[in-house]
């Protein structure tokens, strides 16, 4: 109760000051124009120059501008001033001419940094670092990679690749089993094995394509579908590249602990080179994989995982490198990546219609006996021994009707 | 037809940074992307120069050149402007060019970067001039005014002029010659290939 009192006998007074306060200005105002302005019944044209009132320029009521004590005039005259500058203790010597200061060329500083390398760096109040590089001459060796370069190495791989293998197709055909069809098969990659190869291989193909379209689809592409397609289908690309990039790492490190230990390099792998190798005469003796095919899975496991190292830098940009550092990052992605793309077409095309019987050993998993017999006889040889062991009888078994 | 280029006399720029939010307010620039910026060099030392820097719509621009989906163009007027409809913010440009210019909204999750935004010397883009969409994707268009770019315009001590290159090269060179120093048109001899001799 007594609290609404006093709020209440705060509004009034506040009420009354608001209305006060104009009122009392309106007073002012009038009593202003009582003493300043036109008095009622003066002429209604006024002189041009305006009467000067109290304290605005008249002569009398002076105020002294200083408090300091004024010094008498009249008196002793100061010295009068010297005729000459005096002379210097110690000569002045002339400054040197801006030009020879040291001072900053923009000129100079940027034809060194194109020459030499190196950027020209400076401070900004801007929270990304990368902002304050003010010039970095690398792009230019950087756009001179992208667009000749790698244009025309990659262009050299895959193209190259592709009309070495027709020809090869052409000339010497397909590899048929010399010695036919047995008939009888034998397993040769498992379930994980095989269902891993496609999972990698279906992202290479994808990874690859999108890929290429990066490098070349301006120049192949977007003229046939038009500037609209070809960006939806370059977005949709480079998400895709992104993606797949995960399922295609995850099967490297399948095929690193499902083929590692096949792939050691061994003794055998140095006499089939000698003996020619995939163009030897006959059929040199291999293990479960020959000396290409290890050649391959390792360039596989290195250049893939380089391939995917430089990618993720990509993908992530700026976060563990800056420009100069990116530009590596692509450098060695594209490069590794075409190189990689020609060794692969390869591989399928030996995979595939390049050799009879070879396809059904990652679609089935089974290989035919005489096949297994002619690319990987020591293989073969070790397989048949396990499974002789397995069906052996136990020792000290005697046989039916021994007794 | 008038080359249309920048220059920043690095001996006027007092680092006021009045370009750079100039540029953000014109344009309605977001948050994280700064078309213009201003770069301290020998910051506290003897020689130290503040330049303000943007696009320099280069002379055969290394962004249109490494553009995997050819998203740039150039003007009659010797502009390199972009189009965001076409642009999958695959961050090439920014690799390619020398000063930095290309900005993107966001950084980087799995290289989705956003449509990238730079300066357009005031001038938008592809769309209609002076139309909503124009000024939503790419800022003001002052050019199609009549203007020139608003960060020069706005410069207190006039270090960042803007205009047709001989014309600005000659303002450049009588202030030198009257003053008797000058560190030079910084970023020309990158983005025209030629420098303003004095």
């Amino acid at each position: 109760m007594s609290r609404s009192l006093a709020l209440r006998a705060g509004g009034a007074l506040l009420a009354l000051a608001l209305v006060a306060a104009p009122a009392a200005a309106q007073q002012q105002n009038t009593q202003g124009q009582g003493t300043e302005g036109p008095a009622g019944g003066a002429p209604e044209v006024q002189s041009v120059v305006p009467e000067v009132g109290d304290g605005r320029g008249g002569m009398n009521n002076q105020v002294p501008e200083t408090t300091e004590k004024q010094a008498p005039t009249g008196g002793e005259r100061p010295a009068p001033m010297r005729e000459v500058a005096p002379t210097p203790a110690a000569p002045i010597t002339a400054p040197p001419p801006n030009t020879a200061r040291g001072d900053t060329s923009a000129d100079e500083m940027e034809l060194q940094r194109t020459l030499r390398g190196g950027v020209i760096e400076g401070r900004t109040t801007l929270p990304d670092t990368a902002a304050a590089i003010l010039i970095q001459p690398e792009g230019r060796d950087w756009r001179e990679f992208r667009n000749q370069w790698l244009f025309w190495i990659g262009a050299a791989a895959v193209v190259g690749t592709v009309a070495l293998l027709a020809l090869t197709f052409l000339v010497s055909g397909r590899k048929r089993i010399e010695a036919g069809r047995s008939g009888r098969s034998i397993l040769r990659f498992g379930v994980l094995e095989r269902v891993n190869h496609w999972m990698v291989a279906v992202s290479f193909v994808l990874l690859g394509l999108s890929g290429l379209n990066i490098t070349y689809g301006a120049l192949a592409l977007r003229p046939i579908i038009g500037p609209e397609a070809f960006t939806a289908l370059t977005f949709w690309g480079q998400a895709v590249h992104q993606y797949l990039s995960f399922p295609f790492v995850l099967g490297l490190f399948v095929m690193v602990a499902v083929w590692l230990r096949d792939n050691l390099p061994t003794k055998v792998d140095i006499a089939w080179i000698k003996a020619g190798g995939p163009v030897a005469k006959g059929h040199p003796p291999a293990g479960r994989f020959n000396a290409a095919q290890k050649a391959l899975y390792w360039f596989t496991m290195g250049g893939g995982g380089l391939v995917a190292l430089s990618g993720y830098v990509l993908m992530f940009p700026f976060t563990v490198t800056d420009v100069g550092g990116q530009q590596w990052a692509h450098i060695v992605h594209g490069l590794m990546a075409m190189v990689m793309i020609a060794a692969i077409l390869g591989h399928a095309y030996i995979g595939s219609i390049g050799m009879e019987g070879a396809l059904e050993a990652m679609s089935t998993g089974r290989v035919d006996y005489n096949w297994a017999k002619e690319h990987h006889s020591l293989w073969l040889e070790q397989e048949t021994a396990k499974a002789r062991e397995a069906v052996a009888p136990p020792s000290g078994a005697r046989a039916v009707g021994a007794d | 037809m008038a080359r249309l280029k920048f220059l920043c006399d690095a001996d006027r720029c007092i680092e006021c940074n009045a370009c750079v939010t100039a540029c953000k307010n014109e344009h309605e620039v977001p948050w994280g992307i700064n078309r213009r910026r201003v770069v301290t060099i020998n910051d506290g030392k003897p020689g130290e120069r503040s330049i303000s820097m943007a696009c320099m719509h280069c002379t055969d621009a290394p962004c249109a050149a490494v553009c995997p989906v050819a998203c740039f163009y150039g003007t009659a007027d010797g502009l390199v402007l972009h189009d965001k409809d076409l642009c999958i913010g695959c961050g090439y440009c920014f690799y390619a060019c020398p000063f930095g210019a290309p900005q993107y909204p966001r950084v980087g999750n799995f290289g989705g970067r956003g449509k990238m935004d730079k300066c357009t010397y005031c001038a938008g883009g592809p769309q209609q001039d002076n139309s909503r969409v124009e000024y939503t994707q790419y800022g003001s268009n002052r050019i199609a005014e009549g203007k020139l770019p608003l960060c020069a315009e706005m410069c207190s001590t006039k270090a960042l002029l803007a205009g047709d290159g001989e014309i600005i090269a000659s303002i450049y060179k009588e202030r030198v010659q009257r003053r008797g120093f000058g560190s030079g048109a910084w970023g020309w001899r990158t983005a025209y290939k030629e420098t303003v001799t004095t």
